[in-house]
């Protein structure tokens, strides 16, 4: 039997190091009336789920924007922010997010025969639309990613606000790094070290576990890490939500100045009221906001060099394609100058602020999530009315 | 007085401008992105003529098993008896000693049909897309075993890890209506 086999296969294998692909054994004539089975081809999930995905992201923002402009309630916005956790999170396994999307903006923006796909774009485009009109409600109460961390807040700490702004260049970094390897077509930066991921598919290696595990374990004492150092969408919104049609107030009507919206406020975005600056200070600020303006170039152009430096080594690691090389190289000195930019846009901003009498939330920072409602007593003594 | 109204509606147009100018950046980045883009929706697949079977599908996935899994073209199939992706192709000598058989699970069962002739199945549950098969059956049979990556399993990734550890860039996005690319007697 081995023997008839053998003479039959031998010069049947040498004829095939000459085509290959060919046929080498028949497949046989059944005598015995043998069916050939059929192979199952199970589908994916269909196209309407991701359009249902959508109206779901749409009526999410209507109600976050709502809820922290109208209806003022903590409770409510926490509702919304677990029912977003198990929808998008752990129903939809964290994809697609808007975070991650922008990958997919980028390489589209770049590479003509990428198409996006029309669910991916509406997903990129609707938290962006809904920031400049009522905030970062996104951010409060529909992002699964930040709802996984509001859930771990336990033990706040204040973080120095020149720190918070040192770190949060991160996030500038990231985005920036995020473009840039999308567009090359490198790879999805942000999904590939999604750090939350492996916890809404309940699946996926070490690494990943480790990540899910320590951006938890910082979360009960730096409240939402993620979102404030790192979030490269966030850094996108936060920009938008500076200029905002309408934005959360804390109280409903005036300020008393008791500070418990300050306190209460786990991410440090509640700024007090002003001080009227001694005379010596002014100046020493104003000498300062020269310096710094005459630094934004520097730092711009240190940047744009420290992109040009760095990216052939990151090319290098990622594996770029040859032909996506020189226009990596053209968007890494851009990216740099935006970072340096950036940097220098914090150094501003730490000598000029805008005058305020009231306790008011920083349009940048704040997620919407709605704690100081609960605290403050104007609030309370409406609700009582 | 005058002057403070003055001051603060320079303060709302500088205000209002650069709002729309951001809400144009938005419209217009939104324009250009939704020219480009295709209503249709994409899903991950891998291209069997571009596959060598390099094994990285078991290790790549974000999935701790694999979505990808080994199929079978039965109507390519030669049925054989000493099947090279049943059996390993290396030893001296070729024969149906358990010793010798390839998947390292045990997923393929085989089962007698008519002499000489035995039929071959995956059983998916087992297999963890290691590609040893179908290197076998690729190298000396018909190539009648491949890797798929199997819908009811993908969790759809944004980028799919195993495309971007593909050394053959043999990982597509494909139409999610034609969600397979299937092996065909050629």
């Amino acid at each position: 039997m081995t023997r008839r086999m053998w003479t039959y296969l031998l010069p049947v294998l040498m004829l095939c190091v000459l085509a290959w692909g060919v046929e080498r054994f028949p497949p046989p004539q059944f005598e015995s009336g043998h069916q050939v089975p059929q192979m199952a081809t199970p589908l994916p999930r269909a196209a309407v789920w991701d359009w249902i995905d959508t109206g779901v992201l749409f009526a999410a923002l209507c109600a976050a924007s709502w809820l922290a402009l109208k209806k003022r309630n903590r409770k409510w916005i926490a509702g919304l922010m677990i029912f977003s956790l198990l929808y998008f999170g752990f129903w939809r396994r964290g994809c697609v997010c808007p975070v991650g999307a922008i990958g997919n903006a980028a390489l589209a923006a770049a590479d003509s025969s990428y198409a996006i796909p029309a669910v991916v774009l509406a997903f990129f485009l609707l938290p962006l639309i809904f920031t400049l009109f009522f905030g970062r409600g996104f951010c409060g109460a529909v992002c699964p990613l930040g709802a996984v961390q509001d859930l771990f807040i336990i033990r706040p700490m204040r973080v120095l606000p020149a720190l918070e702004a040192g770190l949060r260049l991160f996030a500038y970094l990231y985005l920036a790094a995020a473009a840039v390897m999308a567009a090359t077509g490198t790879m999805f930066l942000i999904c590939r070290y999604d750090p939350f991921v492996t916890l809404f598919r309940f699946d996926g290696n070490w690494n990943g576990w480790v990540l899910t595990a320590s951006f938890l374990a910082i979360s009960i004492f730096i409240a939402r890490p993620y979102c404030r150092f790192l979030c490269p969408y966030g850094v996108i919104l936060r920009n938008l939500s500076r200029l905002s049609k309408w934005r959360v107030t804390i109280t409903p009507d005036e300020c008393i100045h008791c500070r418990l919206c300050e306190n209460v406020c786990p991410f440090g975005a509640i700024s007090e009221p002003s001080k009227v600056l001694p005379l010596a200070e002014t100046a020493e600020n104003k000498r300062r906001l020269v310096v710094f303006i005459i630094l934004a170039p520097i730092l711009a152009a240190a940047g744009g060099w420290l992109g040009w430096t760095v990216y052939p080594m990151l090319a290098k690691q990622g594996g770029v394609a040859e032909s996506a090389k020189s226009l990596g190289i053209k968007l890494a000195i851009v990216a740099g100058v935006f970072v340096g930019l950036a940097a220098a846009g914090k150094l501003i901003g730490s000598v000029i602020g805008r005058r305020q009498e009231d306790y008011e939330a920083r349009r940048a920072d704040c997620f919407a999530c709605g704690r100081c409602f609960e605290y403050c007593p104007r609030e309370q003594l409406k609700r009582k009315q | 007085m005058d002057e403070k109204k003055n001051q603060y509606s320079r303060r709302d147009i500088l205000r209002h401008g650069v709002w729309g100018a951001c809400a144009a950046g938005v419209a217009g980045t939104g324009a250009i992105l939704a020219s480009k883009s295709r209503g249709q929706k994409y899903v991950w697949q891998i291209d069997p003529y571009k596959c060598t079977a390099c094994g990285n599908c078991a290790t790549f996935c974000v999935l701790q098993e694999s979505a990808v899994k080994c199929v079978h073209a039965y109507a390519m199939c030669g049925y054989c008896d000493l099947c090279t992706g049943y059996y390993r192709p290396e030893p001296k000598e070729l024969n149906t000693a358990a010793e010798n058989q390839l998947c390292p699970r045990g997923a393929i069962k085989r089962t007698y049909v008519e002499d000489p002739y035995f039929e071959y199945t995956i059983d998916e549950t087992k297999c963890n897309g290691c590609g040893k098969c179908v290197m076998g059956c690729t190298s000396f049979g018909n190539g009648s075993l491949f890797l798929q990556i199997r819908h009811d399993r993908c969790v759809g990734c944004n980028e799919c890890a195993i495309a971007i550890a593909c050394p053959e860039n043999a990982i597509v996005r494909v139409p999610a209506e034609e969600p397979y690319l299937l092996k065909d007697r050629r």
